[in-house]
Order: structure tokens, then C-alpha cells, then sequence
């Protein structure tokens, strides 16, 4: 295990950021932190990199304990969310920083620093830049610079804050996609924290999802997408139309095909795309009205209207491609049947 | 409004208003400042320039300039380096009293600097608190070098400190552990990391500083005694020689307090200047 931490719990004043958190990151892996703001996830990372202490608990690397050691002898990369780029140093310099400020034993002579500076700079495709200023670069390229300089004291552990956060959309989905071939490539143990549920599932191999200080669900982005553990999860992860059991509901819900013992849940989740539907002639109880659609690329979003409690109406939304849709030939105030493929049901506080 | 809006309302104004307006500011300026500049260095040269250089090079003059700068090479080290720690410790840490400590740093700025001298003389002096035990082991503060050091720092220990506070706050504290995460210790860190993102702020302190400690009178003529050539700072010296009707002597010292004057304006400009610039790098679009 490349990483280990046990029982690792943190406070600030009366707020419980961390709460006996437990997890083991093996060898190589890209695993995500992924949870809505404040719920701790930073904060994790930040102690492992050992800019916070934590209150109480454990912090192995390599099998060796490093609880209460510094940052600096923890053999950590930390990529910040806003770079922290040493804005008087040249991108050379920012990268050299960590080979420069090495004990005078261990420190490279200057022809290995120039080379291994250049190598990284090759790395991240920036070289051409070696002499600008961090002002004078975009917001990818900054981030780039930080992977590189955070890379060039070998790190046993690559850590990073929001990585993406401070991208425009367009950049953001290229970086994502350079982050994971470059961890193909140099396989270093690396974690990073976002609150985008695209994000870790697009970059990570495995993904572990935080709320309120604790870990609900840890495993890979499949596993997670179909079998979410709570309803927190579920509701964190993908969209999905969220449906209170009671009376009036159960009733459609078994004529679309969906049965729940109504003590085993109380809510019950259909993702859109399990949502299927056919034109309706009558109009049962599994019936709803088609509202409006959305085109999202290859994929339509349907808006269904159904009748709920006390008769006002409740919206659900179903997806499909979109040349299925153009088959069922629907318009606008159309009768629907609705059939659930799959769902998932829980006990919800 | 924006700039543009307000400089075009400000062409569209008749120009009657606009020519009275920047006439009656040239002649405040050029009554209350450039005249009694010219005037300094008229009557200083009154008795042509070996009288001027004669005076300069007198006795209780070079004493005078040689005390304050003394004082200055004290006073403004260790309030630069009290400017840095108090700077550190209340952009960097959370601690029980901190607002309090922020406030109280600006307090020789609200006290006036005759009460800040008294202090001293009412701490130190032969009837003070402390004044029989100094005396029985014969240390001399009050009267002394010692008591003009010391009033001198109570009136200049905010400068430093105020000009850094608010830079290291918006700063944050990002760059440092990225510095630290690479494997630098403390005191590398705030060579290479903190002091070069802090050196134009910090020297606008020191100079500022500097300017204060060596034109500081009121706090200092209470400690000091006013004993010529050994007790005198210049700006004390420039009330003495006046108040013995040698106008040239004093308006000779008058005239090297404004040359520092005039020095510490361009080198302030010149810092607000570079910090304006690091200002805007700070703030630059991120993507």
C-alpha cells in the first residue's frame, strides 16, 4: 500500500471537517476525492501532504509512518487549486526551486538541474516557455508549470487541490485528458480532490465520494454509477429523478414495472436514461404528458409531466438517443406510457 | 462611472472653471509648499556658500547629523524586523487577542508624540518608576542617547508593520507551501519565497520609517534634554540654533532635513510605482 490512513479525524472549533476517516491507496493508483464543497475533502488531502495536522489518527506512505512528520520530509508533490507559482521566478526557476533548495549533499550540480528541467518541461509541452513569468502564461499552462515543479523532486506521492477548478471548460477537458495519460506514463501514486462528479469519473480509476466528513462510497466509476451505496450517492452522482414512495406512487411505479416492499425504502431513484417510454392511447395510472425536450448532443431530454399528490403536477425527465426519439414520433401535450428498466430505492433520513 | 465617463465630464466643463480650479491649486502649492522650500535654502544661503558650509560644518551641527543618523541605523533595523514578525503573525496565524494586537500596533499613531515622551521620562526619569534603581547602577536612559532610541521606536514601530499587514494578508499563503512542499525550511522559504513577493512594500515602510525617525521632534525633545552636540538630534538642533537668532544655522540644518525630504518623496513614488506593477501581475485573468 502506497498509502494508508487510519482513523484520521479533524475538527476546527465545533465543526467536524474529518470524522475517523480509513483508506488504503495502493501502488500507482489515480484515485479521486469527490464531494460537495466543505465536506472535508481538501482538507484530507491537505494532511496528507502534511500542511495540516489532524487531530487524531494515522498517516502511513510507503508503510512508513509520517504522522508527525513535516511536509518537507514526506516526499509529497502538492498541485495547488490556484497554482501558487512563485510569480518572481521565470517557469524555469519555479521548476529548479525544489532541486535547488535540496541539502547542499543531495543537491544536483547545475548541468543536471538545466537537464532535468528541460525533461520535465518536455514533459508537460512547455519548454518553449522556460523564460516567461507566470503572469504571462495561460491559466492551463500555469497549471502545467505547478504539475511539473510539484514533479521535480520525485515525489512518492503526487497530490492536487481542485486541479481544474480555475479552467475555462474547453481547457479543462483537455488537461483532464493529458492528466491521465501523464499518470499512465510516470504511474506515480496520485490523488486529487474535485467537487466535479465528470471530473473523477472521467480521470480517476477509482473514486472515493466524501460528505460531511465521512467516506460513503469508495470504488471505481462504474461501481459507483450503478450501484450507488446511499442515497446521497446516488443523488450526488449522474442525474436521476428522485421519487418519494407513497401511496399514489406506488401504484404507477408497479404499473411501469417497479416493485418495493414499501417498508424495505421510503425513496425511490430512476435514472433518466432507465426511463423509457411509448406512445400512450389510454390513460392509466404509469401514464405522464410530454412537456418539452432538450437536445444534449446525442442524447434528448424528455420533460414529463405526471399527475402527483393532490393532483398538481410533478416533473420527471427521461433520455434516450435521439433517433430513437424521432421514431416514437411524439409532440408536445402527448400521452406517454412510462417503463422503468432499472432503479435504485433506499431509506432515506 | 467609470474613468473615461468622469474625464470626458471633466473636458465638458467651461473652461473658466477649468483654469480657476487648477490656478487656485498652483497657488496653494506654490504658497504653502514651494515657498517655504525656496525660503529654507534663501536663508541658508544667506551669507553666500561658505557661510552655508561654515555652519554645516560646525561643531554641534555634525554632532547633531552624526546623533540622528545613530539613531536612525537603531531604530529602523529593529523596527523592520518587528515590522516583518508582527506582519507574519497576524497575516499568517489565527491566535486569541489578534484583533487587539492590530489595533494596538497602531497606537503611537493616535498618542501625540510629546505624551509618548513623557512616557519615558515618567518610566525612566530621576523621579520614574525606575529611575532610583538606574541611577544606583548608574545607567543613564532619560537625557540621553538611550531615551532618544527609545521614544524614537515608539513612534516609528507601526510602519513597517502597517505597510505589510494588509500586502501578506492578500497575498495568502499559497506560494510558501508550495515552497515548503518542495523540501525548503523555514528561513529558505522566506528568503526566496516571501521577502522578494514583500520587498517593495517592505521598503516603502523602511523608507518611510527612516524619514520619521531622523525628523522626529516632539517625542524626542522631551527625552533628549537639548544638550548641544551631544543630546540633539537635527531637527532639535534647528530649534536651538534659531532660537539663538543664527538663522543660517538653522535654516543650514533646516535645509539637509529637506533634502531627505525631497529623497524620501521620489524613492516613495518610485516604490508606489513598482508595487502598482507587482499589484497588476496579482491580478491578471487566470486562463
Amino acid at each position: 500500500m502506497s498509502i494508508i490512513l487510519n482513523n484520521i479525524s479533524k475538527h476546527f472549533g465545533n465543526f467536524t471537517a474529518l470524522d475517523n476517516i480509513n483508506l488504503e491507496i495502493a501502488e500507482g493508483e489515480l484515485v479521486a476525492l469527490l464531494g460537495p464543497s466543505g465536506c472535508g475533502k481538501t482538507t484530507l488531502l491537505r494532511i496528507i501532504a502534511g500542511l495540516e495536522r489532524a487531530d487524531s489518527g494515522q498517516v502511513l506512505l510507503k508503510g512508513e509512518d509520517k504522522t508527525h512528520k513535516d511536509v518537507r520530509e514526506r516526499g509529497v508533490g502538492f498541485v495547488f487549486q490556484h497554482y501558487a507559482l512563485f510569480r518572481h521566478m521565470t517557469v524555469f526557476e519555479n521548476i529548479a526551486f525544489g532541486l535547488r533548495v535540496k541539502p547542499r549533499k543531495q543537491r544536483p550540480n547545475e548541468t543536471e538541474i538545466r537537464k532535468k528541467v528541460h525533461a520535465l518541461l518536455e514533459l508537460v509541452q512547455l519548454d518553449w516557455l522556460h523564460d516567461r513569468y507566470p503572469d504571462q502564461l495561460s491559466g492551463g499552462q500555469r497549471q502545467r508549470i505547478a504539475l511539473a515543479r510539484a514533479l521535480a523532486v520525485e515525489p512518492e506521492v503526487l497530490l492536487l487541490d481542485e486541479p481544474f477548478g480555475a479552467l475555462d471548460a474547453s481547457v479543462r477537458k483537455d488537461l483532464r485528458q493529458w492528466l491521465r495519460h501523464l499518470h499512465e506514463n510516470l504511474n506515480v501514486t496520485s490523488i486529487f480532490v474535485t467537487h466535479d462528479q465528470e471530473e473523477a469519473m472521467e480521470v480517476a480509476s477509482r473514486v472515493v465520494v466524501f460528505n460531511h466528513g465521512v467516506i460513503e462510497q469508495q470504488g471505481t466509476p462504474s461501481d459507483i454509477y450503478d450501484n450507488p451505496a446511499n442515497e446521497f450517492v446516488s443523488r450526488f452522482i449522474g442525474d436521476t429523478n428522485i421519487i418519494a414512495l407513497e401511496q399514489h406512487n406506488t401504484e404507477w411505479l408497479q404499473l411501469s414495472g417497479l416493485v418495493i416492499n414499501p417498508q424495505a425504502a421510503n425513496t425511490v431513484h430512476v435514472r433518466p436514461h432507465d426511463l423509457e417510454i411509448t406512445k400512450s392511447n389510454g390513460d392509466s395510472a404509469a401514464s405522464a404528458t410530454l412537456k418539452d425536450w432538450q437536445h444534449l448532443g446525442a442524447l434528448i431530454r424528455i420533460e414529463l409531466a405526471k399527475k402527483g399528490v393532490n393532483g398538481s403536477p410533478e416533473i420527471i425527465y427521461a433520455e434516450m438517443p435521439n433517433e430513437q426519439f424521432k421514431r416514437l414520433q411524439l409532440d408536445k401535450g402527448d400521452k406517454v406510457d412510462l417503463h422503468i428498466r432499472h432503479a435504485h430505492w433506499f431509506h432515506a433520513a | 462611472m467609470n474613468a473615461q465617463k468622469i474625464a470626458k465630464i471633466a473636458v465638458n466643463d467651461p473652461t473658466w472653471v477649468r483654469y480657476t480650479l487648477t490656478g487656485l491649486t498652483l497657488l496653494v502649492i506654490s504658497l504653502f509648499l514651494i515657498l517655504p522650500l525656496v525660503t529654507i535654502f534663501f536663508e541658508a544661503f544667506a551669507k553666500g556658500w561658505e557661510g552655508y558650509t561654515n555652519e554645516l560644518t560646525e561643531y554641534n551641527n555634525t554632532a547633531a547629523v552624526k546623533l540622528t543618523l545613530l539613531v536612525a541605523l537603531i531604530c529602523v533595523p529593529l523596527t523592520t524586523v518587528f515590522g516583518i514578525a508582527s506582519a507574519w503573525a497576524i497575516a499568517r496565524f489565527e491566535f486569541p487577542g489578534k484583533s487587539l494586537l492590530t489595533t494596538l500596533i497602531d497606537l503611537p499613531f493616535s498618542v501625540s508624540p510629546v505624551t509618548a515622551g513623557l512616557i519615558f521620562v515618567l518610566l525612566f526619569g530621576a523621579q520614574g518608576w525606575f529611575g532610583e534603581w538606574l541611577q544606583a547602577n548608574n545607567i543613564k536612559i532619560i537625557f540621553a542617547v538611550p531615551g532618544i532610541v527609545l521614544a524614537t521606536l515608539f513612534i516609528t514601530c507601526p510602519f513597517v508593520a502597517r505597510e505589510l499587514i494588509p500586502l501578506m494578508q492578500e497575498m495568502g499563503n499559497e506560494e510558501e507551501e508550495a515552497a515548503l512542499s518542495l523540501g525548503a525550511n523555514g528561513w529558505t522559504m522566506f528568503w526566496r519565497v516571501t521577502l522578494p513577493n514583500i520587498k517593495w512594500g517592505l521598503l516603502y515602510g523602511v523608507v518611510l520609517c527612516n524619514a520619521r525617525a531622523m525628523g522626529e521632534f516632539g517625542a524626542v525633545s522631551v527625552v533628549s534634554g537639548h544638550i548641544q552636540g551631544i543630546t540633539n538630534t537635527l531637527p532639535l538642533h534647528v530649534e536651538n540654533t534659531y532660537n539663538e537668532y543664527n538663522a543660517v544655522g538653522a535654516f543650514a540644518a533646516a535645509s539637509l532635513l529637506t533634502v531627505l525630504a525631497i529623497v524620501t518623496l521620489v524613492l516613495k513614488s518610485f516604490l508606489e510605482w513598482q508595487q502598482q506593477r507587482d499589484r497588476a501581475s496579482l491580478t491578471l485573468p487566470s486562463s
